[in-house]
């Protein structure tokens, strides 16, 4: 199985890092992944979107990723304001592919993009990740491990235990080199959870609750095949 | 009063939060001292016997370890998009010793004539440009290989042509082609890697005396990480033997004997066209010479991969993963393809394309540039040498930074094999061109294509 999944956001929510964190915890199962972040200035609320591709086989191809089988989108606003590198957002994803929205109400397209989507059997699905974050971390800033946690449910390419190693390993990791405005959010995210315990702990739980919404609707696209994943 | 220490401040990975974090050097420990403990082995072992470790690097990161196992004298660095992290990298090897001398030049016109002056001095020489850096150093560039000078030129290819970008596009290539020295295209950084330290090697042996550059796409392969086997950081290939070069060390005993025996002859006599004749000879005699030690080291100017499907893809560089990729793409819907990856531009590998190309109906041209160079080596190889003639379909190709997208290659693999080429004009485009015949006249095939055209110019 192969999955292109291109992450489209605004700044300071997190996509870079939660690519991060889905790649590793990819390769942390066996599997292979490559990752391209792409952003202009680094600014709060700017486009920003990360071309995630994961694979139990290996990965030579590089580049964005203009042809995506999922596309998740962080932000309303991806879809509402045009905060996307792509006009409309959702061009180019493949036939049969899969859009997970943050958002608590559907958020309705023009009706003949809709007629498009519907045509190439594209399936979009409505994923309060923000409110998940809050009800779950206490915080807004945890809607990015949602999401991880959500499109690893679906692709079945990784597992609990890797997503909590590489949950560990992104903020607990030494040598691991984050941008400058990265770097201050993370101490800004610090502070609100006191411990770095509490953070991993309430990102992990985050990353499942997302995962367990995401199995409870059923939107599994890749084969259930890992043990790890089957028993979570 | 109590003094207090003034709280540290660190990021989350508890590293210190500066402006200029100083260089952790403990008094009286030697910063050269895990260089100097780098012991010389043979090529053979460095290369084939000697354990190697998986990394996961960037191409930048990759250029740094080859060099570190290189053994060079010398290194000069002019900062260039996306190629100064490289020759940054460099700056930090030598902090540690393991290039004996590095500084920075005033810009590229000056370092290539550097990197001429430093080896013919006999030390062993490295660089890197990209780009516009590329076209402003070309003037020595192309003067390095009839001077005979080996060295390893890095270009990490961008944007050089209106409207300018720093992003990946390999058009810088087609300048570099012409030259006489010795021209790889690294697909991914474990190539970036293997194609250094064997440049250097290859270079240096005494029958081709000629220098080496090693394209790769920016960005694509600078900024992005891969795996890469290597060597331990403990050992190194040996150093340039100067002193048996096919051509004398310019020192303090040895004058410049070759620039005095040939002097530049400004005016035109038959004497100035016959050591232009000799040393254009010697030059591209020489790039063929080279042909043996890449077959050696590099394991063939090019790699085939099912040669024996109908259709096959011929790229090298970035466009050789893309293929890959575009290969298993194929796979599922049924058709089988082979990949013919070109390792080595020059000496191009004619022989070895025409044997790999034997039973191909469909070749497939990728390309990270406008103008096609690729496909015009190709076509040129191929011209006259294939029965029955294979379509072939100098494209996609992306430019001006553009990533290209899998998918494309396989369409046009799929357009190809209904005889359908993306960018051939057919017969009746535009009024005039069409013998006189209006466009309703057309052919209803013509159409078709001429739809098709337009719809992929």
């Amino acid at each position: 199985m192969k999955f292109n999944v291109r992450m489209a956001g605004v700044g300071g929510q997190g996509v870079v890092t939660a690519s991060h964190i889905l790649s590793t915890a990819v390769i942390n199962a066996g599997g292979e992944s490559t990752i391209v972040p792409f952003y202009g200035s680094e600014k709060r609320m700017a486009p920003v979107e990360s071309y995630v591709r994961i694979s139990d086989d290996p990965i030579y191809e590089i580049g964005e990723i203009m042809f995506p089988h999922i596309i998740t989108v962080f932000h309303p606003q991806v879809i509402t304001h045009g905060k996307s590198y792509t006009n409309p957002f959702h061009y180019g994803i493949k036939e049969n592919g899969i859009i997970l929205v943050n958002s608590r109400d559907p958020i309705p397209l023009p009706p003949d993009e809709q007629k498009e989507l519907d045509r190439i059997g594209v399936k979009t699905y409505t994923f309060p990740a923000t409110l998940l974050a809050i009800e779950t971390a206490g915080t807004d800033l945890s809607t990015n491990m949602a999401i991880v946690g959500a499109i690893s449910a679906i692709t079945q390419l990784t597992n609990l235990d890797a997503l909590e190693k590489a949950v560990k390993e992104r903020f607990l990791g030494k040598g691991f080199v984050v941008s400058g405005g990265t770097a201050a959010l993370d101490s800004v995210v610090e502070r609100k959870f006191k411990h770095k315990q509490e953070l991993l702990a309430k990102n992990m739980a985050t990353v499942k609750a997302g995962w367990d919404y995401a199995m409870a609707k059923g939107w599994v696209m890749g084969k259930l095949t890992s043990p790890a994943s089957a028993a979570a | 009063m109590s003094e207090q220490e003034p709280e540290q401040k660190t990021n989350p990975q508890g590293d210190v939060i500066s402006t200029a974090a100083p260089v952790k050097v403990e008094a009286g420990k030697d910063p050269h001292a895990e260089a100097k403990k780098q012991r010389v082995v043979t090529p053979e072992y460095f290369f084939f016997e000697a354990p190697r470790e998986r990394v996961f690097i960037t191409g930048s990161e990759a250029g740094k370890e080859a060099v570190r196992r290189a053994n060079v004298d010398f290194s000069i660095a002019y900062p260039i998009t996306p190629q100064s992290e490289t020759m940054q990298l460099i700056g930090v090897l030598y902090g540690e010793g393991y290039v004996k001398e590095y500084y920075r030049g005033e810009e590229e016109n000056g370092v290539m004539s550097t990197m001429a002056g430093a080896s013919r001095a006999g030390v062993r020489c490295f660089t890197a440009t990209a780009g516009p850096g590329t076209l402003r150093g070309i003037e020595p560039i192309a003067s390095w290989p009839g001077h005979r000078l080996p060295l390893v030129a890095i270009f990490t290819c961008r944007v050089v042509n209106a409207p300018l970008a720093i992003q990946p596009d390999n058009i810088e290539i087609t300048y570099l082609l012409n030259c006489g020295m010795i021209l790889f295209h690294a697909e991914n950084q474990q190539d970036v890697f293997d194609f250094i330290l064997k440049g250097f090697l290859i270079g240096e042996a005494n029958d081709v005396t000629l220098p080496v550059g090693i394209a790769y796409d920016g960005f694509f392969v600078t900024h992005a990480r891969g795996y890469v086997w290597m060597p331990p950081k403990d050992i190194k290939i040996p150093p340039r033997q100067a002193y048996h070069g096919a051509v004398p060390v310019l020192d303090a005993e040895n004058p410049p004997a070759r620039l005095s025996r040939d002097a530049p002859v400004q005016k035109s006599n038959f004497m100035a066209y016959n050591i232009h004749n000799v040393w254009q000879q010697e030059v591209w005699g020489a790039t063929e010479r080279a042909k043996k030690y890449i077959n050696y080291y590099m394991g063939g100017l090019l790699e085939a991969q099912d040669t024996d499907a109908e259709v096959l893809l011929v790229a090298s560089g970035s466009a050789a993963a893309q293929s890959r990729e575009a290969v298993r793409l194929l796979a599922e819907q049924g058709i089988r393809a082979g990949i013919v990856k070109i390792r080595s531009l020059r000496p191009f590998p004619t022989r070895e394309l025409q044997q790999a190309c034997a039973k191909a109906k469909l070749i497939v041209i990728p390309e990270y540039n406008y103008v096609g160079w690729l496909a015009k080596e190709v076509k040129s190889a191929l011209y006259g040498e294939l029965n029955p003639t294979p379509l072939i379909i100098g494209g996609p190709r992306v430019f001006g930074g553009m990533s290209m997208p899998v998918e494309l290659i396989v369409e046009t693999v799929l357009g190809g094999l209904k005889k359908v080429s993306p960018t051939q004009v057919p017969v009746g485009a535009g009024a005039k061109g069409n013998g006189g015949k209006k466009a309703d006249e057309m052919s209803a095939d013509d159409k078709s294509k001429l739809a098709h055209f337009y719809q992929n110019i």
